[in-house]
């Protein structure tokens, strides 16, 4: 549905208006397109000796892709450890026994609240203690990532498994299912497919979130792009930065595309009785999926 | 324990950094945050596109690129300086950076809000004449606000923990920074961390139930 709903088919005075608002809006626009173009051009940013280096095979051999590995090395672990804690603190807090539910209640609340960066810097100066030895700036972005995304997901989870009707589990235990057979066979599976467009998006926060090493030291590619990189081509930080920022917003614009696709498909699904999950902290009151003011784009 | 009350004042000092920056950050958001909203709905397709592009590059760049980009790029290379003070021009260069971060995800949410508001109300507003910017102003947004106000308390939440990334752009003050000066020294201080967590508890946790409270009080009966 498009958004005409919010104003009428613009009559003569009105186009004239709108045609006016296009104009003012483009010249602001171009505008402040432009102070950036010249402020970066009285500075000799578009120059094309400090642009050279990312047209050669060796800046990307040697700084953005083992920088891009780092990243997608540390998203791809800690959302691993992240989904199975997120899965088993998730159904902990959906036991029936107290002893169980409470502590994974509190847990969970406490690594939500816990500002991630903090958490990092707080398990990068434990690390020498704790492990001994390895990678201390990989280990505590895996964890801070892992403990944190993970109890987010473990909110999803537990969202998801209450999306399902209380219909499909009374029917369950009805013919005769014991308890984690009903969790296992009939509302795990349903609860799933609701809860993958929240998974999914988690996920781009986790990938973004990786590039909080940056400030731990962590090889990664906002530090290879952004530190290391200019330091190795003198004045090629703007450029830099540009490039960069084009592959986070890229991936991520991947990531959410295949979260929207399939909040689509699970919308559809005739697999599941349950209402697609909301992105954790998204949700308005009172959301229906369609028959509101929907924006086309 | 000694630690923490040995490097309390200092830590004090840092989380009052974290509070300001939260305040500043949060007004400038909500602000920048309604104009991009009003922007992705107007009836001119320039400035729905302008939005919309907005919206989806600084949702999806780390907040930790957009501060040392804010720092390093438009403020040293650029020369956006905001004050002669290093520190005072940090400041705000951060303060800059992440309301310019947190309107976007203010923006995600006044349109999830707009969804909600019924179709019947715009069409009336349109029936009995009212323009764009009066239906926007007096009809859809006041309703619009009403259904966000938990969903936007979670983001003014992940706003504040968010300050403690102001080391990226280069305004070394605040908690975080202060908490990895003391524990070069001390290394990790299990009070010292669980003293600031609950000194961000003690801000975060009272919005939740206060925006809680008020959607629920505010609710748009439908």
């Amino acid at each position: 549905m498009s958004t005409s709903v919010l104003f009428d088919t613009p009559g003569p005075r009105g186009r004239v208006r709108n045609h006016l608002l296009t104009v003012v809006s483009v010249v602001a626009v171009a505008g402040a397109l432009y102070w950036v173009y010249s402020g970066f051009d009285a500075k000799g940013q578009w120059e094309g000796k400090i642009w050279e280096p990312f047209l050669q095979a060796d800046t990307w051999r040697y700084y953005i892709i083992p920088g891009l590995i780092g990243t997608l090395r540390a998203a791809a672990v800690a959302a691993v450890l992240a989904l199975v804690f997120g899965a088993v603190f998730g159904l902990a807090r959906l036991s029936d026994h107290r002893w169980i539910r409470i502590p994974a209640g509190v847990v969970v609340e406490v690594f939500r609240a816990i500002p991630l960066l903090l958490l990092i810097f707080f398990i990068f100066y434990l690390a020498p203690t704790l492990f001994g030895g390895g990678d201390y700036a990989f280990i505590a972005v895996v964890l801070g990532l892992t403990l944190y995304n993970g109890s987010v997901l473990a909110e999803v989870v537990r969202a998801g498994v209450h999306a399902v009707p209380k219909g499909q589990s009374e029917a369950a235990y009805a013919v005769g299912m014991r308890k984690n057979q009903v969790m296992r066979l009939v509302l795990l599976p349903q609860a799933v497919t609701a809860m993958m467009p929240a998974i999914v998006s988690q996920l781009v926060v986790l990938l973004k979130d990786t590039a909080l090493g940056y400030i731990i030291a962590y090889v990664d590619l906002l530090n290879t792009g952004f530190k290391i990189l200019p330091a190795a081509f003198f004045g090629s930080l703007i450029p830099a930065a540009i490039v960069i920022g084009i592959i986070y917003v890229g991936l991520n614009m991947l990531l959410s595309y295949v979260a929207n696709w399939l909040e689509r498909r699970s919308r559809r699904s005739r697999k599941t009785a349950a209402t697609p999950v909301a992105p954790p902290g998204a949700e308005a009151i009172g959301l229906r999926s369609g028959g509101g003011l929907d924006s086309t784009d | 324990m000694d630690d923490l009350i040995r490097y309390a004042p200092e830590l004090a000092l840092g989380f009052w950094e974290n509070v300001k920056l939260s305040a500043v950050a949060a007004i400038a958001s909500l602000i920048l945050g309604t104009i991009l909203v009003a922007m992705r709905v107007s009836p001119t397709p320039v400035l729905r596109v302008a939005g919309t592009a907005y919206v989806n590059v600084v949702r999806n760049t780390p907040l930790t690129l957009v501060l040392a980009f804010s720092a390093l790029g438009l403020s040293d290379q650029l020369g956006l300086i905001f004050s002669d003070v290093p520190r005072t021009n940090s400041f705000w260069i951060v303060a800059m950076g992440l309301s310019a971060y947190t309107a976007a995800f203010v923006c995600e949410s006044l349109r999830s809000g707009i969804n909600t508001v019924s179709l019947g109300q715009a069409e009336a507003a349109r029936a009995i004449g009212l323009t764009f910017s009066q239906s926007l102003r007096m009809i859809i947004l006041p309703q619009a606000f009403r259904a966000v106000i938990a969903p936007l308390g979670s983001v003014m939440i992940a706003m504040i923990k968010n300050t403690t990334v102001a080391t990226a752009g280069g305004y070394l003050a605040d908690a975080a920074a202060v908490m990895k000066i003391v524990f070069d020294d001390t290394g990790a201080s299990i009070p010292i961390f669980i003293g600031i967590i609950l000194a961000f508890m003690a801000l975060t946790m009272p919005i939740g139930f206060f925006t809680g409270w008020l959607a629920r009080r505010l609710a748009v009966a439908r």
